[in-house]
């Protein structure tokens, strides 16, 4: 399973940095969008793997069976996977305003601020 | 409220409270100045608390560390939360005399008391996944007053500075989770009591390095940079000034925070390497700052240049050299601050920022001259000012560790700055105007508004020059705390490590 894990995330990482190398802007989003599943498997993934046992603690006991599944990489996946939604969708609008201002979707076009 | 949680519920409260009054300025102005006066004075209070107690600790809904989220506060968090307070303020009272009143009503006083609390959250957060919370909230602040107001260099500006932050939140997500894959834990001060046990050296050197790569995205160091003059120019003068007194500081406490007390920089991988990334970060912000001819673009690069200094004294990691890297934080905070707000009166009067349109200030506006003069010769270095003996503190420390290659780039870079800051004193202040009477018409008091908070942050910046003594000692036992954290984990964990 953590085999198959490592492979999936680096595919991701490698896919998310690829795409946001392009010049076209929906595609660097894309790309940063699989960046960021790729960190969230990472998180799961470092975690580590608990099979088929919760952690619940059962009604007639007073602690949880001695191994349970780790919540709290859960937990920490969940807060970002709101954060992460929240700041694609502003830069989605970002992305689409920039668009409709400067009338190009190729990043290459935007230099007027460079130096 | 508890001390610890009061600068970063207040601003919440009031954004709330400012969202639900929209329509009116007034009010929105009014919670805004009082809220940002209201956070200085409990900044202060929490000051002087850490300092005759020490480290101070919450757990946040009761759950005892390391398991609940932890606030926790040592001197340097503290020192940090009054500077983003004062700052706070001089932004908040400058906002109400610029008169942005379309954005004002998008919005734009919430958003700013939205950044403080952010801003203050990470500096109070005792939990690396905390961390990582606190510094979305303030980036997401952040992207939308920097795209406010939709001009097309905002938008074109903003969209590298939300890509290439959006790419540092995803490196510093991944460095979390891989810490938390090899210690077992996210709490800070818990990791400053396992790190050090733990095997796998390699794989928290890897981890380190991935904070640090993260960090140095947020931190503008060198050669991550790129972001920070491509996109601090385009915004409203208040917000630029906000940014650049505040924005990259947060990513300089955390790499000083992380460096300190998680992954200690002694005879470590990283240290040579920081010490080069340092030197660089100088160098090419200040010779990019060399080559603009835009007042606010000149100032962003000096941002970048200014960093280094604060690098210089982390990677060389002495204690001298750690609390002449706070007392340079001290130091930029306020007069990078002030340096935007002046090129922001310049800006409102004239509606340019080309250095070559400008001219004549000297004759026209001589306060405003030497309101300048004073943060832009602190920045320099200038005895008696506090830029100074910030870097006398940095270059002495330097010494002694026999880092000539890096004391010898520190001096020139402060040559340059010395440069950069006489040939924006001699365009804009000193040569003839070159287009008169092109000055906007602007009520003497709407203009006293703006001057204001520049005067109060010149006095701040005059107080810590002539305050050195006593503001170094505060920075000595800042660097003291972070050396040896043995207070702060007593403080967050009850047990002495």
């Amino acid at each position: 399973m953590e085999l198959l894990m490592a492979i999936v995330i680096g595919f991701l990482y490698a896919a998310g940095v690829f795409l946001m190398q392009r010049r076209n802007m929906v595609k660097f989003l894309v790309g940063l969008a699989l960046l960021s599943h790729g960190a969230n498997l990472l998180i799961f993934t470092a975690g580590g793997f608990t099979r088929g046992s919760p952690p619940i603690i059962p009604e007639d006991a007073d602690v949880a069976p001695i191994l349970h599944a780790d919540p709290l990489p859960q937990a920490l996946i969940l807060t970002a996977i709101v954060i992460s939604f929240a700041v694609l969708a502003f830069a989605l609008i970002l992305f689409l305003r920039a668009y409709q201002t400067t009338g190009t979707d190729d990043l290459h076009d935007l230099r007027s601020t460079d130096t | 409220m508890n001390l610890l949680a009061a600068p970063i519920v207040i601003p919440l409260l009031l954004a709330t409270l400012a969202l639900l009054g929209m329509r009116s300025h007034r009010w929105q102005q009014a919670l805004a100045v009082g809220g940002a006066a209201l956070l200085v004075l409990v900044s202060f209070r929490l000051l002087f608390r850490v300092r005759e107690e020490g480290a101070l600790a919450l757990q946040v809904g009761n759950w005892p560390a390391p398991f609940g989220i932890t606030l926790a506060a040592d001197l340097l968090g503290a020192i940090m939360v009054v500077l983003s307070s004062v700052t706070g303020l001089a932004i908040a009272l400058y906002s109400v005399g610029a008169r942005e009143t379309a954005r004002e009503r998008f919005g734009y006083y919430p958003l700013v008391l939205l950044l403080l609390m952010g801003v203050n959250g990470a500096f109070l957060t005792g939990d690396v996944f905390n961390l990582y919370v606190c510094f979305e909230v303030m980036l997401m602040a952040s992207f939308v007053l920097l795209a406010l107001g939709g001009e097309k260099p905002q938008i074109e500006g903003g969209v590298k500075y939300v890509a290439l932050n959006f790419f540092s939140s995803a490196l510093f997500l991944a460095a979390a989770g891989l810490l938390y894959g090899a210690v077992g834990t996210l709490n800070m001060a818990d990791l400053a009591v396992k790190i050090p046990a733990a095997e796998d050296g390699g794989l928290l050197t890897a981890i380190g390095l991935l904070f640090l790569a993260a960090f140095g995205i947020k931190a503008a160091i060198f050669p991550l940079f790129f972001w920070l003059p491509a996109s601090y120019h385009t915004p409203p003068p208040a917000v630029s000034a906000l940014f650049a007194g505040l924005l990259t500081k947060v990513g300089v406490y955390a790499l000083i925070r992380f460096f300190t007390m998680l992954f200690p920089l002694e005879a470590s991988f990283t240290q040579p390497l920081m010490m080069w990334l340092a030197a660089l970060t100088m160098i090419t912000g200040v010779l990019g700052a060399a080559a603009q001819h835009e007042f606010r673009r000149v100032l962003s690069f000096h941002i970048v240049s200014q960093i280094g200094y604060m690098i210089m004294g982390l990677a060389l990691f002495t204690p001298l050299a750690l609390a002449g890297s706070i007392f340079y934080i001290m130091h930029h905070i306020i007069v990078k601050t002030n340096l935007f707000l002046v090129s922001g009166v310049v800006h409102y009067l004239r509606g340019t920022g080309e250095l070559k349109e400008l001219g004549g200030f000297y004759r026209a506006r001589p306060w405003l001259a030497i309101l300048f003069l004073v943060p832009a010769m602190s920045l320099a270095g200038l005895p008696p000012l506090s830029g100074f003996f910030a870097k006398l503190a940095l270059v002495v420390a330097g010494l002694r560790e026999a880092a000539w290659a890096l004391v010898a780039s520190a001096l020139a870079v402060s040559l340059l700055t010395l440069y950069s800051m006489t040939k924006i004193w001699g365009e804009v202040f000193w040569k003839a105007d070159p287009t008169p009477n092109a000055e906007a018409a602007m009520e003497p008091a709407r203009y006293r508004m703006l001057v204001w908070p520049i005067v109060l942050l010149a006095a701040v910046t005059v107080a810590i020059g002539f305050s050195a003594g006593p503001m170094f000692a505060l920075a000595v036992d800042a660097a003291g705390q972070l050396a040896n954290p043995s207070a702060y984990i007593r403080a967050v964990l009850g047990t002495a490590p």
